[in-house]
Parts: C-alpha cells; structure tokens; sequence
C-alpha cells in the first residue's frame, strides 16, 4: 500500500516516513504545495498525507482541488497541522477532509489513523468489486 | 468767454475737488465718524443720480420739441416714492439683511442663488446701461464743443475729448469705487462725492432758471404768457404715451443697476429711506420747476435752429452771461459724471461677481475659494470691469455718432432694464414665484425688447437693413418697427407694453407651472416675509439671555467642539467665569463671520438676527431653519465643504474601525504563528523520542542521527523562546541599554564572527571598508551585533546569487551615521517589502532557514530603542538594509 507524504518540514518527513514505512508502507514523500496535484497524479497513492502550511500552496487547496477532481474524489486523506486551532480541523472536515491530527501526535496514533483510512477506502473499494 | 484749455482746466480743478471730499469722506468713514456721511440728506442726494446729463440737458430738449411729456420722467420715480414706499422698504430691507451687492444678486439670491439668473440680469445690465454711458459722454462732449469756441489752438478735437473724460471717470471709480472689497460694498467717498454733485447740478439748474425767468422774461406772468404763445402750448398730449412713460420710468428708478446702488447697497441706515420719500420727489420737482421756462425762452431767443438739448448751456451764452453759462456747463458735467461713475461701479460689480469670478473659479476648480487670492482676482475683476463698461459707452458713442435725440436712447436703456421688474417685484411679494419663471419672463421681454427697439437702434452699425424692412426670412409680421402688422402705434409703447406684458405672463406661467428647489423655498421665505425675520439694526445687540441660544445654534453649525472653543475664548477675553459670553457687540461680529464661513453670509447673518433681534421667530423655528439647511447640501457650495468635512470623518472611523479589527485578527495570526512555530519542533521530537523509546532493532548510526535531530529541534526550541521573550521585552519598552564607548568597526567584527560561526558551509563572502568604520560610538554594542548578525544571517539565507556577497558600507551623514548591508541577490520582491519586517515573515524558501522569521521584527525594534533605525532600501537589485544610527551614539571626536 502506498501513502504519498506532503510535507515541508524535513525533520518531520524523515519522523513520518520511518513510522509509516516500519508499519508496511510504500512511503513516497513532497516536500512542496505548488506541485502536490501532479504528484499525486503522478504517483497514484492509496492514502495522502497532508500538511497545512506548506510553501507555494496551501493543504486545504490542494485538499479543495482533489474532491474537485473524479478520480481523487474519494482519495483517503489525512490532514496535520501545527496550529492547534478548532477551526482549521472545522475548515478540514468541511473541505472533505478523512481524518485529522495535530501536531505533536503520538506515533501510534498517526499508525491507526492511517491504517483506518486504507480499511475504510478498501471497503468502499470491495463493495465495488 | 473761455478758451477751450480754460474750460479744461476748471474741469480739473472740480474733478480734484471731487478726489478731496471722496479722501476726506473715506478717512472719516474708516475712522468711524460718520457724521454727514450718515445723515439722511447725503443718502437723499446720492439718488439724485437718477437725473443724469439726459434729464439736465435733454429735458428742456424735450419739453421744447414735445411739450409737457418730460414731465413723465419725473412723475414716476415720485409716484413710487410717494406710493410704494412700501416696496422700497421692503427692497431696502431685503437687501442689507441679505448682503446684496447689486440687482442681479438680489434677482439671483431670490432664486435660489442662480449663477445663470445673475448671469442674464448682468447681461440685460451691460446691454441697456452702455448706451447710456455713450449719452452721457456724447453730451459732456456737445457741452464742450459749445462752450469752447475755438481759440487759438483751433477747434477741439471732440472724440478726444471723450476720451480724456472716460479715462478721467474710469480713475475716479476705480481709485474711490475698488479701494478694497468691503464686506457691505459701501463706498462712502464716492458717496459723498455723488452728493456734492448733487447740489452743484441743482444750483446750476436752478441758477439758469431764475436768471431766464427773472433776468430775461419779466417774472413767471410773462413766462405763463409765453408759453401760451409758444409752438409748445399746441402740443396735444397722447393720454397713452403718458402713461406709459410714467409706468417706465417708474420701473426704472427700482430697475436700474446705478439706482439700486444708490438707494439699497450704499444705504446706510434704513431710516434715511424715509426722509428720502418725500426729499426725493421735492428734490425732482426742484429739476422740473424750470424746465418749461428755459424751453420757451430758449426758443424765443436763440436763433431758430439751435439744438433744444444745449438750451441751458447756450442760453446764458448768448446773452453773455459767462459765468452762469460755466455753471451749467458744470452742471451737466456733474450729472454726466456722477452717473457714469455709480453706473460703471454698480456694472463692474456685476460683471466681476456673476461672469467674471464664476469663469475664473470654474477654470481654477479645486483650489481654495476662501483664500487671499481670490479676493485679488475680485479685485482685479472689478477694475478691469469699469474700464471695460467705460470703453464699451465710449465705443458705443463712437459707432452711433451722435445721435439727435438723447431722450430716445435714455427710454430705450430704460425699457431694457425694466425687464427685471416683474422678477423683482414678483420675487418680493410671491412665494411662488420659481427661477425658471423668472428667466423665461426676463428672457422674453429681453428678446422682444432687443427686437423691436435694439436692433433698429444699432442699425447704423449693423447689417440688418433688410430685416428691418421686410422682417426675418421676409416675414413682414415680424419686422421689428411694426410687429404683427401694428402700424401707427408708438414703437416704443409697442415694445413696452408686448415686452413687459409677455415678460409678467410669463414669468407668471412658468412659476405655476415649475416647483421651486428647497433653497429658492427658503430665499423665497425670507424675501417676501423679510419683517418678520430680520430687523435691520445698525450694530449687533442683544441680551445675556440669548448667550445660550447662540451657542446652542453655533454647535449645529460649527460643531460642539468648533463653537464651545469660541465661546470659551470669547467668554475668557471678557473675563466672565461662568465660560457663556457677553453677547457684545464685537462678539456677535466674530460668530457670525464663523458662521459665515459654513453657511454662507446671508444665512449667518439671519440666523443670529432672529437670535438677539428679539424677533418673533422662536429658537425652534430658527434650529427648523438650520435643519433645513443642512438638507440643503447639495445646493450650497459651502456646505459641500462641510459635507465632504463629514464624509472624511466618517472615513476616517471606518479606517480605524478596520484597524482595530486588523489588529485583532493579528494578534489571532500571532498566536497561530507562535503555536505553529513550538509545535512544529515539537513534533519532531516527540515522535523521534518514541522511536527511540519503542524500538530495539535500531542500529547506532540510526540512534546517533535521531538524538541529533532531537537535539537540534530543542535548540530551535529555545531560540524561538528566547527571541519571543526577546520580542516582548523591547515591544514593551522595559529593555535597558547597556551603553558604553565602542568601535563600529569592532561591532562589525563581532557580528561577522558570530555569523561565520552559525553559517555551517554556506560562503558569503563579506566586503567591508575598514577606513569608513572608525568611528567611536556610545551605544549597546550587544545589542548592535545581535542587529549586525540578523542582516548577515538574512543575506546567508536568501542570497541567491552564484558567489553571494554582502556588502557592508558606512556613511557619515550630518547628524547621523548610515550603514548599508547590501547582498548581491535578486532582492526582495516589491509585494513581500511590506511583509519583511512583520513577525514570522519568511520569504518563500524560509522553511529551511533557521529561525522563525522574528529577525528582522527585533532589529527594528533594537534600533528603534538605540534611537536610530532600520529600513529596506528597495530597487538596488539585491537586498539592501540601511541602519541609521543616532547623533548622540557618535561620540565627540
């Protein structure tokens, strides 16, 4: 299973990429907002992780584009800001956002949350076969 | 009898005397002794004017070539003295409460203060004023060419000396008529001056008349007797044609610009109006007594032949009575001059307010109207306006060369004027009455008027011979001498009676059927019930009472602030504690030229008039009126300014409004930035921790890379703490300076240390002038490097440049010393300068950059503290940061 990483912070990428990739994931890492959407047109993720504040282009855009788009419509993503406001989690789920945490979480917690996405994109994906 | 050079030079000794009493008037005046000035015998000769040289020369004219019909001349004015005295009143009443300044700004501040309006009266104004200018030029110039005969310099040149004596008159307006732009336009030298003259036509008239009723015929029998026998007793009287020049000339005495000068803007006191009504009609009646006696005895005498308007000249001639033939010459003289001169005067008024300053403000838009400036270009206007109607009659005169009959030119000027009559009147008595009925009914009559008597007037010069024949485009019924086929009338009682006629009917049509604008309601209100708003009182009085009042009134015009500060002052100047001012005099002066400035004159002076007047308008009904004029806006330019005054300042509280919800939503964007910026190495840590904590299987190398990771990030911890606390401390001014005797050029050295240490790997090359650095400075030297090392630290992070350089340069400026960090980058993008120096501004790759983007914010505030400063300097390529610091860090050398 493969889970696309969209974020700036490179400490924080490296963290997250150990944890995903010791739990069995494909990790693929962006380090970028501008060119997040082909990226992941590129790399056909089963799961995104995505950051707020990214340079070029904010997570919520890209978030509004990929609900926008057909075939990213139903794409699981899981949204991480550092600000600690209710309303970006309100503004997240608004957009069509699958799940979010806020920073610092707890490693097991960023595990399950993203292991419920994929349960929860494979159901939907098993009822259609 | 004297040479023509004789005759001048008496002239010139009259016309001094003139400039003497006009000096001496004027000085008294300004000194505030009024004395003679003020009384009403000189207010009752100044509207002697009325009887110009046309009345002193041309009355015994007409009563030799039509019998008793100069008498109408006289018959009207005193029918409306006599008889409608209470419109003069009224109109005298109108127009000191209003400021008026002459007839066309009584028509158009009726109307609505009506640019146009005042515009079309000035016109109608010029065009049936010049040609009585000319006839007064044309008979000084006749009296002349009688009275000199030719000497030995052989004859005078009569064209020239028309034009000594409109040069003469334009002066003496100009010297005594423009002298400054008098609140009131009163003008007490010319005043005084036109009285003189007054008496001097009189004598002479009078003198003439005794000497031929006493000194040629045997008493007024033998006067009775000749007149019996004389072609004059044949002439039957036309009952029509009297009326009808009764009726004018009547309407003239209200209509004429020189007359309204006279009898409303130069009235002193509005008491003086009624010795005048019976004076007056006693003063013409004194000019009429012996008219028909120089007639008669003029046309036994003199040859036959001799012109009937130089009978009062060329009679003491012929029976060689010098002296007495030089009083009348003078005579004529005062009476041509005194018209000339109030004429001209009350035109340029005209000319220069409603065409003249209008234009000029039109094409000055956007500059101050109040300032001292345009009170010069009044005053220029106004100059260039009186020589301007004096060459207008002296080309008239020229052009017309002369003609015959002088009272034919006078009644035709009168008919024109009159066309403001049923504005005039209707504008007084009728509330109804609108501006667009007032100029439909003025143009009309104007139109008709120039028609039918004008153009067959100004023939001579025109090409308009056909029209007059055959009418325009050949139809017959609109030929002017002979409208609608009407033959056998008297043109000038055609056109009287078709052009006023219309006029009225129209006017009062017109007002029917239009509605009048808020501000022509109001005008309308205090014209036609002018008693009951405001008294006319000679100075401003009042009680203690109506203090409270007026300050109640002066803060819904100036504002409570505005008005309580005058108060105050007023009320401190008088030594009263209690802050309310005596309503002195002086005092009820200066508030009502406050008030002026935001209302406008009229208005100021009207609402403080009802105010200590002791009128019967309550307060209420006057606060009603202040109401109504702020509604009014729109239509006073005045007003405007204070609209747009409020406009600003309700802009000015949304500006502030939308700061202090800018500032909220900051301070929100703060705490945001600062949660972000501890949670973002915070989350490294923790999870790395974790990893570290729940994992055996990690070889060393992994353990040694994540425990530096840790390691790293809570430093980065740290350093945002301590530059938040930084922050804080210098945002909150309790920081203190350690100062102390210090090098720049060590300073320098410090920061570059510091920087190449923090630098891991990235060459910058720095480029210093040591020589420029030696300069001794008293300052917080720690505090100049931490400011040093942000710049540096600023050009490491964001040059891009292939080989970064930064350029360190010092600048001995007076007073001051600069610094200039410059890079070799691309700079910082114009939309981001605004940004750099907020906190937890980063540029775009600033994600990498140490720091949380509160570096440049702190250096601000450092130099901020030391009592220099920092700013970018923009469009130099790279970045440029200049420090300026302070004259007292330079320590003496």
């Amino acid at each position: 299973m493969r889970v696309l990483l969209v974020e700036d912070e490179a400490n924080i990428l490296e963290a997250i990429r150990f944890i995903l990739s010791r739990d069995g994931w494909e990790v693929m890492a962006h380090g970028t907002g501008a060119t997040a959407l082909s990226e992941v047109a590129r790399v056909r993720p089963d799961v995104v992780v995505l950051d707020v504040m990214l340079p070029g282009r904010s997570g919520f855009d890209i978030l509004r584009d990929l609900r926008a788009a057909d075939e990213t419509r139903t794409l699981p993503v899981l949204m991480l800001t550092a600000k600690g406001q209710s309303r970006d989690r309100e503004t997240a789920m608004a957009l069509g956002a699958d799940a979010f945490l806020t920073k610092p979480f707890s490693n097991a917690e960023l595990v399950e949350t993203v292991r419920g996405l994929l349960a929860e994109g494979a159901g939907q994906g098993g009822g259609a076969v | 009898m004297l040479s023509f050079n004789g005759l001048v030079a008496v002239c010139v000794f009259y016309v001094a005397g003139l400039f003497a009493i006009a000096f001496l008037a004027e000085k008294r005046a300004a000194e505030g002794k009024a004395g003679w000035l003020n009384s009403p015998v000189t207010y009752t000769l100044s509207l002697s004017i009325y009887t110009t040289a046309w009345t002193f020369f041309g009355a015994v004219g007409s009563a030799a070539r039509t019998g008793l019909e100069y008498m109408t001349i006289y018959l009207g004015p005193t029918l409306v003295f006599i008889g409608w005295f209470w419109l003069l009143r009224k109109m005298v009443r109108i127009g000191r409460a209003q400021r008026i300044t002459s007839i066309a700004d009584m028509i158009s501040s009726r109307y609505g203060k009506s640019g146009g309006l005042a515009a079309l009266v000035t016109v109608l104004a010029v065009l049936g004023t010049t040609p009585y200018i000319a006839l007064q030029l044309q008979s000084v110039t006749l009296a002349f060419g009688v009275f000199a005969a030719p000497g030995p310099g052989g004859a005078p040149d009569s064209a020239l000396t028309a034009v000594w004596i409109a040069g003469g008159l334009a002066l003496f307006t100009i010297v005594f008529g423009t002298r400054s732009l008098d609140v009131n336009e009163r003008h007490p030298g010319l005043v005084s001056a036109i009285a003189l003259e007054a008496i001097v036509k009189l004598f002479a008239l009078v003198a003439v008349g005794v000497f031929v009723v006493w000194g040629v015929a045997s008493g007024p029998g033998d006067i009775v007797a000749r007149i019996e026998e004389s072609p004059i007793a044949d002439w039957t009287s036309n009952g029509a044609r009297w009326l009808g020049l009764t009726v004018l000339s009547g309407a003239a005495i209200l209509c004429l610009p020189r007359m309204f000068q006279v009898l409303v803007v130069e009235n002193q006191d509005e008491r003086h109006l009624a010795t005048a009504s019976w004076a007056f009609p006693l003063y013409l009646l004194m000019m009429s007594l012996f008219v028909l006696p120089i007639a008669v005895v003029g046309l036994n005498v003199l040859p036959a032949g001799s012109n009937p308007d130089l009978f009062v000249l060329t009679l003491p001639l012929h029976l060689n009575q010098g002296g007495l033939a030089l009083l009348a010459f003078l005579g004529g003289f005062s009476a041509a001059t005194s018209m000339v001169i109030v004429a001209s005067l009350a035109l340029s008024t005209m000319v220069s307010n409603h065409i003249i300053v209008p234009i000029w403000m039109a094409l000055t838009r956007g500059e101050d109207p109040m300032s001292g400036d345009m009170r010069q270009v009044a005053l220029v206007a106004r100059r260039v306006s009186i020589a301007g109607t004096l060459t207008l009659g002296l080309v008239y005169y020229r052009l017309s060369g002369g003609s015959e009959a002088l009272a034919s030119i006078g009644l035709i000027a009168f008919l024109g004027v009159s066309q403001v009559l049923p504005a005039l009147l209707g504008g007084m008595v009728w509330r109804g009455a609108t501006r667009a009925g007032a100029a439909a009914g003025i143009a009309v009559g104007f139109a008709i008027w120039a028609w039918i008597l004008l153009l067959p007037a100004a023939a001579a010069a025109l090409p308009v011979e056909p029209i007059l024949a055959d009418g325009p485009f050949g139809m017959a019924w609109l030929r002017p001498a002979t409208p609608f086929g009407l033959t056998g009338t008297d043109p000038l009682l055609t056109a009287m009676v078709l052009s006023l006629g219309l006029n009225a009917f129209f006017f009062i049509l017109v007002s029917l059927m239009t509605f009048p604008s808020p501000l022509e309601r109001l005008m309308g209100a205090q014209f036609v019930n002018v008693y009951d708003h405001a008294p006319a009182p000679a100075a401003w009085r009042g009680s203690v009472g109506t203090a409270d009042d007026l300050l109640v009134m002066a803060r819904r015009i100036l504002g409570t602030g505005r008005a309580g500060r005058l108060f105050r002052e007023a009320a401190e100047a008088q030594g009263r504690e209690d802050g309310l001012p005596e309503p002195t005099p002086d005092f009820l002066e200066r508030l009502e030229r406050e008030l002026a400035g935001s209302v406008g004159a009229a208005t100021a002076h009207a609402m403080i008039a009802q105010i200590t007047g002791g009128a019967s308008v309550s307060v209420q009904d006057l606060l009603a009126v202040a109401d109504e004029t702020a509604q009014m806006m729109e239509y006073s330019s005045q007003l405007e300014a204070k609209s747009t005054e409020l406009a600003q300042t309700a802009a000015r509280l949304r500006e502030v409004n939308q700061k202090l919800t800018e500032l909220s939503v900051q301070k929100d964007a703060f705490l945001s930035q600062v949660s972000h910026e501890l949670r973002t190495p915070m989350t490294s840590i923790r999870a790395f921790s974790e990893i570290l904590l729940a994992d055996d299987g990690l070889d060393a190398e992994a353990r040694k890379r994540f425990s530096v990771i840790i390691h790293d990030e809570s430093r980065r911890l740290t350093r945002l703490l301590d530059d938040l606390l930084d922050l804080s401390v210098l945002e909150s001014g309790q920081v203190t300076l350690n100062e102390r005797a210090v090098k720049l050029a060590d300073v320098i050295d410090r920061a570059v240390y510091a920087s190449s240490a923090l630098a891991r790997g990235k060459g910058l090359a720095i480029r210093r002038d040591r020589a420029s650095e030696n300069i001794e400075l008293m300052t917080d030297a720690d505090r100049l490097v931490q400011v040093f090392v942000n710049l540096i630290a600023n050009a490491q992070k964001y040059c891009d440049a292939e080989t970064p350089e930064l350029t360190i340069s010092v600048r001995r400026v007076p007073g001051r010393i600069e610094l200039e960090f410059a890079d070799n980058g691309a700079g910082i993008p114009p939309q981001k300068e605004s940004l750099i120096f907020e906190k937890f501004a980063r540029l775009e790759a600033g994600s990498e950059a140490p720091g949380a983007g509160l570096g440049l914010a702190i250096s601000r505030e450092i130099m901020a503290r030391i009592g220099g400063g920092l700013s970018y300097v923009p469009g130099h390529g790279g970045a440029v940061f200049r420090v300026r610091l302070p004259s007292r860090a330079l320590r003496a050398a």
